[in-house]
């Protein structure tokens, strides 16, 4: 049986619904938020983990000139190393059927056996490449899709130098690239840059490798430390060209799978704080009016011997109502979310199965914070609900009183009308109120500025970046260093107008105790197409003698100008040299350090050598260019600025719409939630006065502006604020995407702003006139014979 | 009518105070003109299969700047007369006419309208906006009159020149039924209809109440009715007009009216 408190409760919850569901609603959207990111931050995690495991995901790497196979005995012997997977890693130039420009391809050789070894290939579809055969070659399956290609596709690859046809015969996934970028990226180009996995003897035969290896991995003991294996590795791989080795937290598809994960976390806390703030503020208002109407019934019930737990009990009940409806909503609503944010991982994050999955511990969770701030919104207002003197509840509330506030004095104020000083005057008569209701509205705002931020930023950045500093059009990776006649050969394709050489040395910089693997470029100091540039963005010449470094490079350093940083070739001779720090450049993308070219190859004594070169392209024959690209020997990849940047905008357009629409969704709500309610309870606290104001001839219109007037003052108020906290938590957040790929800077545009404020006036609106329209059905008749 | 026109009409500025408060010295005797009437107006009110009749055909017609008293037991009709004169209640059959206006088929617009340029009101209960001091409580309405008199003058005028910066929370019941009537009066209303004025009031309190209302009548030549449950008060009528049971049961016209002050109850 339903005991007649309970009935009240329905009762109130349905008298209520309007603004119930309000607070409801909000209560939704945090749990919401915090069930979407939470549980794909768990599938993601676990899809990892699982992979990584399962598909022997190696501890360490490392690259190198060339080693023989028997090396491996020794690098096994390392204690703590348990498997180790000696490689040939190729980059080459292809040419795609159906893609205009080259693409670039990795090589990577498959073991003999090719479901053993470490970074195990999923094969998705089709076979393993037959043994011994050259032209055979297991495509990732991401490249593949993004151009058409199936097991049966024919593709063009220069192999050192000659050109092949290769055949795909098998689609594949792997550990080592569930992140698939080319390498300097941020995005995935899966059109121009793809993993292709072919016979281990066939890549040995191209590349003039037999019995060697040039590319490690290797699994460590679970208890080992990495540090000194990598160091061990290091010496033992020294004397064969090898490059500093390196963890998982320097591998690059790890490195932005852990990036990503650490930003969904950082999310997945403040943001349903926000709304579970607010929703308790809703939730105490609600609670706060209900106790002031049914004082009488409070006093009645306490008259009749119901103690002063069961009351309390009674509209901790509501609240409690009030927060299930919400996480019931927002779970369902979280989970439907969730799921359509590990669809989109999908498209980025290539995994065997990347599975959705709403933990119980999630959905707990979810609960658990929904309760607690259920019984924060409750605690007060039940407190005062159970000290209420029956005798005292059984009289009316005392008259509202009110005073004429401080702020009347201020000159300006004087001259307002009666209906302006009825709104400020109720504004100040409950400055909590209101401040908490700025605060929920600017809370909206500042959802809308932060969740279009990193947008913001990243068009800040592509245009610094490839404005400012890589100004070229294309830029050519030869295979092997070269002379100066390489470079005068590209010079002559058709479509060059301009080619600049560069020397590309990957390098370890060490300062103090610091120490740091990058890349050393030798650009000519007469170069334009690839600028250094100062924290305004304006060009910096490339000083003739000494390094200039990035600036997150000489922070990662500890380093700034004057220091003076040791350099150590990885390639080559290996040279040790120091050089000065004379200058830093603010690039948003990426780690390097600089050196004048020519300078650069005295210090190496490698007169005239180069690693490729910049291209300036005359796009009416970027055609023919490509074309002679695709065919150029001793070309190892081919990056297309343009179209680079295309994907950067695809990717960014396609999520940049879902994120609006979800972020204006959700702080629509929150506006809707506060202005709603505050006039819902205006509305039922000062109806009598309403009406009155309706009998001496205010028509309806009139009646709304006074009982609007609070909240669209507040509203107004509250824009700013959140404009303000907005960039504040944007500037906040400005570490979190300070990386060594990539740096976002602080930007907001002003369209950002245009559209918080255009949101947030319209959703207030909305309220208002949802409210409004009960302005017409106030009694004018009842309110005459009620004494206030 | 066109609904349009008729706001129009009922938007011009009535001149007719200087006037009326000529005519109703001289005019007295005389029957004056009436300005407000109702024809056979009959309310009921339906309460599920209950039919309420609180109103059974009334007819009557008040002339400017005539003093009215409306008597009658609890439950007979009068608030509902006075509501449905006052523009605030329709009838649910019947005609009622503000001059040449026939209120009856007013929209809520225009009727909103004419309370607000020619219907002063004044309640048991004040009504008063609690944020507000008494004279804001004033200006609210002379805000938006066409004509208003000056806000502290009204207050002046009954009385409350030295509480005019006082909440209503800070003021007694008969001071804050002098704002309401203070607020009723500003804008020179051409009607004044009080529901039960005193009725929450104490004998003094409500003296000085009558004493403004009838001072407000004589001077500005207000047409005023006033429903009361205390048949003393009818001396200071032109004519008091009793009600039962939702019919006017008897009418009668006073030669010369009581002053307030020489009432007793
Ligand atoms: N909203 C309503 N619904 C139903 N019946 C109503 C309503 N308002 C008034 N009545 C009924 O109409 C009749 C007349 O009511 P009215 O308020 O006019 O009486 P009154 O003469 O003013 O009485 P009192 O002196 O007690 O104020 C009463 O019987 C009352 O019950
Ligand atoms: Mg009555």
């Amino acid at each position: 049986m339903v005991s007649a408190l309970h009935r009240a409760l329905l009762r109130d919850l349905w008298h209520l619904r309007g603004q119930v569901a309000a607070a409801a609603l909000v209560t939704a959207c945090g749990i919401a938020a915090f069930v979407t990111m939470l549980s794909a931050y768990r599938s993601l995690e676990r899809a990892r983990d699982d992979y990584y495991a399962d598909y022997r995901f190696a501890d360490a790497f490392a690259q190198l000139q060339r080693a023989p196979m028997s090396l491996g005995a020794a690098l096994a012997r390392i204690p703590g190393v348990t498997e180790i997977d000696r490689r040939i890693v190729e980059d080459v130039s292809l040419d795609v059927p159906g893609l205009a420009e080259p693409a670039t391809g990795r090589l990577i050789s498959l073991p003999a056996d090719p479901s053993s070894g470490l970074n195990r290939l999923f094969l998705r579809e089709g076979r393993w490449p037959r043994p011994g055969r050259a032209d055979e070659a297991v495509a990732s399956e991401a490249f593949a899709r993004a151009d058409g290609l199936a097991p049966g596709s024919r593709i063009g690859a220069i192999l050192n130098g000659r050109w092949e046809e290769l055949r795909i015969v098998g689609l594949a996934l792997s550990p080592e690239y569930v992140y698939e970028v080319a390498p300097g990226m941020l995005f995935p180009d899966n059109r121009r840059f793809g993993v292709l996995w072919m016979d281990r003897d066939a890549l040995a035969g191209a590349f003039g490798l037999k019995g060697a290896f040039n590319d490690l991995a290797l699994r460590t003991a679970a208890a080992s430390s990495l540090e000194p294996i990598i160091g061990a590795v290091d010496r033992l791989l020294e004397p064969f060209g090898g490059l500093r080795a390196y963890g998982r937290a320097d591998q690059t598809s790890n490195r932005f799978l852990d990036d990503e994960l650490s930003e969904i976390g950082v999310h997945a806390t403040y943001v349903p704080a926000i709304f579970l703030g607010v929703s308790a503020f809703l939730i105490y208002m609600l609670l706060a009016r209900l106790v002031a109407t049914e004082r009488g019934q409070i006093a009645l019930l306490k008259a009749f011997g119901y103690t002063n737990a069961r009351i309390g009990l009674h509209f901790a009940e509501f609240a409690l109502a009030v927060v299930t409806l919400g996480s019931i909503g927002g779970i369902a609503l979280g989970a439907y979310f969730g799921a359509g944010l590990v669809g989109i991982y999908r498209d980025y994050f290539h995994f065997p199965v990347l599975r959705f999955e709403l933990s119980a511990t999630v959905v707990g969770a979810a609960a658990l914070i929904a309760l607690g701030s259920a019984l924060v919104a409750a605690s007060t207002t039940v407190r005062r609900a159970v000290r209420l003197p029956p005798a005292e509840a059984m009289r009316p509330e005392p008259p509202k009183r009110y005073r004429t506030g401080r702020w009347e004095a201020v000159h300006a104020l004087r001259r307002i009308g009666p209906s302006a000083r009825v709104v400020l005057r109720n504004i100040a008569r409950r400055p909590w109120r209101a401040t908490l209701s700025v605060i929920g509205i600017a809370a909206a705002v500042a959802t809308l500025v932060v969740g279009r931020y990193a947008f913001d930023a990243v068009d800040e950045l592509v245009v610094a970046h490839f404005q400012s500093v890589e100004r070229e059009d294309a830029i050519v990776n030869l295979r092997r260093v070269g002379g100066a006649a390489a470079v005068g050969s590209l010079a002559r394709l058709p479509g060059v107008l301009r080619a600049e050489p560069f020397r590309s040395v990957p390098v370890e910089l060490r300062f103090a105790h610091r120490h740091k693997r990058s890349v050393l470029l030798g650009i000519p100091g007469s170069g334009t197409l690839h600028r250094l540039i100062d924290a305004q963005r304006r060009p910096i010449g490339m000083p003739p003698a000494g390094i200039v470094l990035t600036r997150k490079l000489a922070e990662m350093l500890g380093a700034r100008p004057g220091s003076r940083v040791q350099i150590e070739q990885l390639d080559g001779k290996r040279l040790r040299f120091t050089e000065p720090i004379v200058g830093v450049s603010d690039e948003p993308l990426g780690v390097a350090g600089y050196m004048d070219a020519h300078t650069l190859s005295q210090v190496l004594h490698d007169e005239g050598a180069v690693s490729g070169a910049l291209l300036q392209i005359d796009a009416a024959h970027r055609m023919a260019l490509f074309r002679a690209l695709e065919r150029t020997p001793r070309i190892a990849g081919v990056t297309i600025r343009a179209a680079a940047l295309q994907t950067i905008r695809e990717v960014m357009d396609r999520s940049f719409l879902l994120m609006t629409v979800v972020m204006t969704a959700f702080a629509s709500v929150l506006v809707v939630g506060v202005v709603y309610n505050s006039a819902r309870i205006a509305l039922s606290e000062r109806g009598n006065e309403l009406a009155s104001l309706r009998v001496l001839g205010f028509q309806r219109g009139e009646v709304a502006r006074l009982l609007l007037g609070e909240q669209a003052l507040l509203t107004v108020v509250a824009i700013p604020v959140g404009l303000g906290i907005g960039s504040v938590l944007c500037r906040l957040l400005v570490p979190v995407f300070d990386r060594e790929l990539f740096r976002l800077p602080y930007v907001l545009s002003a369209r950002t702003y245009a559209l918080a404020t255009l949101v947030t006036l319209a959703a207030a609106a909305v309220s208002g006139l949802l409210v409004a329209r009960r302005i017409d059905r106030l009694d004018l008749i009842a309110v005459l014979k009620t004494r206030e | 009518m066109p609904r349009a026109r008729l706001a129009r009409r009922m938007s011009r500025k009535q001149p007719s105070i200087a006037r009326l408060n000529t005519s109703t010295q001289t005019t007295l005797a005389t029957r004056p003109s009436a300005i407000l009437a109702g024809r056979n107006v009959s309310k009921v009110y339906r309460l599920g299969d209950v039919e309420v009749h609180a109103l059974r055909g009334v007819s009557l017609e008040l002339g400017a700047g005539e003093f009215v008293v409306l008597l009658g037991a609890s439950g007979s009709g009068k608030s509902t007369l006075l509501n449905i004169l006052g523009g605030l209640d329709v009838p649910t059959s019947g005609e009622v006419r503000y001059r040449d206006h026939v209120l009856t088929t007013a929209t809520d617009r225009e009727l909103t309208r004419y309370r607000r340029e020619h219907v002063g009101f004044v309640f048991q209960f004040f009504n008063l906006l609690p944020s507000l001091t008494a004279l804001e409580n004033v200006e609210l309405v002379t805000e938006i009159a066409a004509n208003p008199l000056p806000a502290a003058d009204v207050l002046g005028r009954v009385g409350l020149a030295d509480r005019l910066r006082h909440f209503p929370a800070q003021l007694s019941g008969g001071e804050q039924q002098r704002v309401a009537i203070a607020r009723a009066l500003a804008k020179r209303p051409d009607i004044l209809l009080c529901d039960e004025p005193t009725g929450s009031l104490d004998y003094p309190t409500g003296k000085v109440v009558l004493e403004v209302l009838e001072r407000a009548n004589r001077d500005l030549g207000t047409l005023t009715v006033v429903i009361t449950h205390n048949a003393a008060i009818a001396a200071m009528a032109d004519r008091v007009i009793r009600i039962s049971s939702g019919e006017i049961v008897d009418v009668q016209h006073h030669a010369t009216r009581a002053r307030p002050e020489d009432l007793s109850w």
